[in-house]
């Protein structure tokens, strides 16, 4: 397992905090999945989710306080600067929002983010398209770990650009990877981790589900199966049917 | 003489006195403010009787016990059986599916069947659920009715602090959060909610928009007047409405029908309601005190059987389900 600065997870799921029916399912989905890793939004709670945050720390895994709702650098550097005091990580999902209907980062003002919270000693998560070349700039800001998006946040659809998401896994052989967003099966979570992702991270597809934690569960089944998809070699695909026991010398009747 | 004394007079220790009373056990009911006002968050609700709506995201408990409400409430103020109706934007129309498969006790509306229904929604919205058993009813009418019923027998409202550690025999608190230090696990999820005014609009019962960012109800009141509601945050922070709340619960109203971007905002307020981690109502057993706490979403709900359940545990020592052991 490839390490996230510094820190090797216990496993390849990282699991959203919003939107589920009471704080029980959440800490029900987080048990049932084994995630390793909470996200947590400082924005719409105003410094006064202590409750609530208090519930989210109390599921004992690696806390991701993430920058959503944020719609420029600056406003994501502050709101960065909060969670870092408030939740005494160094550890930041930076998310600068482009657009409002997709939800669509911001190229620059992502890039523009990253290189100042990477300046100032940030662990940062960026929440990126699969442009290579802006993934090339995070990563020369100082970015260890990229987060590309599946299909846009909520949306459900899966691997929506599987060629783009392959090329970017190709092109940063050493850069740990996290599929972040657009998620809405298991399949899609074992696809990315087939390809070689290094984690998936879900909240809509748990959250909403009929049971969320019998829901996390199956997706950090497909996760795990990916990943030992992955480690394993998987066969190349050919045009040819190949017997897996040869016809020759067999009667003809 | 009293047999019991109920510390706040919001809808649940209103509540708690009605069936106290029921039972032949005399209450004494104190609140720190006095009769219901905008100190309580019972005053900011809804007023909505809609357990199978409400079935979407809530526990089953809450959908059985939710069930029973309007028949306990019938006998204390004026109550609308009208049903709900849910719609979402046409885009958003996965959501009405979904919506139906979490829910029972609705029809599929057509667009003329929406028409027959709220006519003046009729040709903006192509598909809707109606919930036919459903209810509603005015929370600020609803509290000053039943404590004219109190009033009635000789119960009323005595402005005071009370702790339930300073009172003789046996208490009910329901004192909301204001009880979170004698409740482990209590939190503030904060609400917010509008009142409209306009006579160019007119609806019989309450509307329940999906939208997968925004959410919105709207639930018509006499004189024309509207409640839009309603955020769910998760932060004890008091405070107004922010902007950006206010924009979503107007911009959510503004899709069910524009033209209540040419309404009148009368009011505009927030609060906390209180809430366990299951989001599900208790009663919490501690010696001669039983607290009714946790009411969430669901006070107008859920107080009858919540209440219900103390009274009787109090005249007989049954506990019912919603009974919660430390």
């Amino acid at each position: 397992m490839r390490d996230f600065y510094g820190v090797t997870l216990q496993t390849p799921m990282m699991l959203g905090t919003a939107r589920y029916p009471s704080p029980a399912t959440m800490e029900a989905a987080f048990r049932s999945s084994g995630a390793s890793v909470a996200t947590v939004s400082l924005r719409r709670e105003q410094g006064a989710g202590q409750a609530f945050w208090d519930m989210v720390r109390g599921l004992g895994v690696h806390l991701l306080p993430n920058t959503a709702g944020c719609h420029s650098a600056r406003e994501a550097i502050t709101t960065a600067q909060m969670a870092r005091e408030y939740f005494r990580t160094d550890w930041i999902k930076l998310e600068v929002i482009g657009h409002a209907d997709t939800l669509q980062p911001d190229p620059f003002g992502l890039l523009e983010a990253a290189e100042a919270l990477c300046a100032d000693g940030f662990k940062v998560f960026p929440y990126t398209t699969e442009d290579q070349v802006l993934a090339a700039r995070l990563v020369e800001a100082g970015c260890r770990v990229l987060m590309p998006w599946g299909a846009p946040i909520g949306s459900g659809m899966g691997l929506n650009n599987i060629h783009g998401l392959r090329t970017l896994r190709a092109a940063f052989p050493d850069v740990a990877m996290v599929i972040d967003a657009g998620l809405g099966l298991p399949s899609h979570a074992a696809r990315a981790m087939e390809m070689g992702f290094d984690a998936v991270l879900l909240n809509t597809a748990v959250a909403e589900a009929d049971d969320p934690a019998a829901m996390a569960r199956a997706f950090a089944l497909g996760a795990q199966a990916g990943a030992l998809a992955a480690a394993s070699g998987p066969m190349g695909v050919r045009d040819m049917a190949a017997p897996s026991t040869p016809l020759i010398g067999k009667a003809w009747l | 003489m009293s047999d019991v004394t109920i510390i706040g007079a919001g809808v649940a220790g209103l509540w708690a006195a009605r069936s106290c009373l029921a039972r032949g056990l005399r209450p004494r009911l104190i609140d720190r403010t006095g009769a219901p006002g905008p100190h309580g968050c019972s005053w900011w609700a809804g007023g909505m009787l809609a357990p199978e709506c409400e079935g979407a995201l809530a526990e089953p408990l809450i959908v059985a016990h939710g069930r029973k409400a309007a028949a306990l409430w019938r006998q204390v103020t004026e109550l609308h059986e009208q049903g709900t109706l849910v719609l979402a934007p046409e885009r958003d129309r996965a959501e009405l599916d979904r919506f139906a498969a979490r829910t029972e006790g609705h029809v599929t509306c057509d667009p003329d069947a929406i028409t027959a229904l709220e006519p003046d929604l009729g040709g903006r919205h192509r598909r809707g659920l109606f919930f036919t058993d459903e209810a509603h009813l005015d929370p600020r009418q609803a509290l000053a009715d039943l404590v004219e019923a109190l009033a009635t027998s000789g119960v009323t409202v005595e402005t005071g602090m009370a702790e339930p550690s300073g009172l003789d025999g046996p208490v009910i608190d329901c004192r909301g959060l204001a009880a979170r230090r004698d409740l482990a696990g209590l939190r503030g999820v904060r609400g917010e909610m509008i009142v409209l005014r306009t006579d160019e609009i007119t609806l019989t019962r309450p509307i329940r928009l999906l939208h997968p960012r925004h959410p919105l109800y709207v639930v018509p009141r006499a004189g024309g007047r509207f409640m839009l509601g309603a955020t769910q945050i998760e932060t004890g922070a008091r405070g107004g409405v922010t902007a950006r709340s206010a924009l979503e619960l107007l911009s959510a109203a503004y899709a069910l029908d524009p033209r209540f971007a040419e309404a009148e905002i009368l009011e505009m307020g927030a609060d906390l309601r209180p809430a366990f981690a299951d989001n599900v109502p208790r009663v919490v057993r501690r010696g001669r005190i039983l607290h009714l706490n946790g009411l969430f979403r669901h006070g107008f709900l859920m107080a009858p059987a919540l209440a219900e359940q103390a009274a009787e545990f109090l005249s007989t020592g049954k506990t019912g389900d919603l009974f919660h052991e430390d």
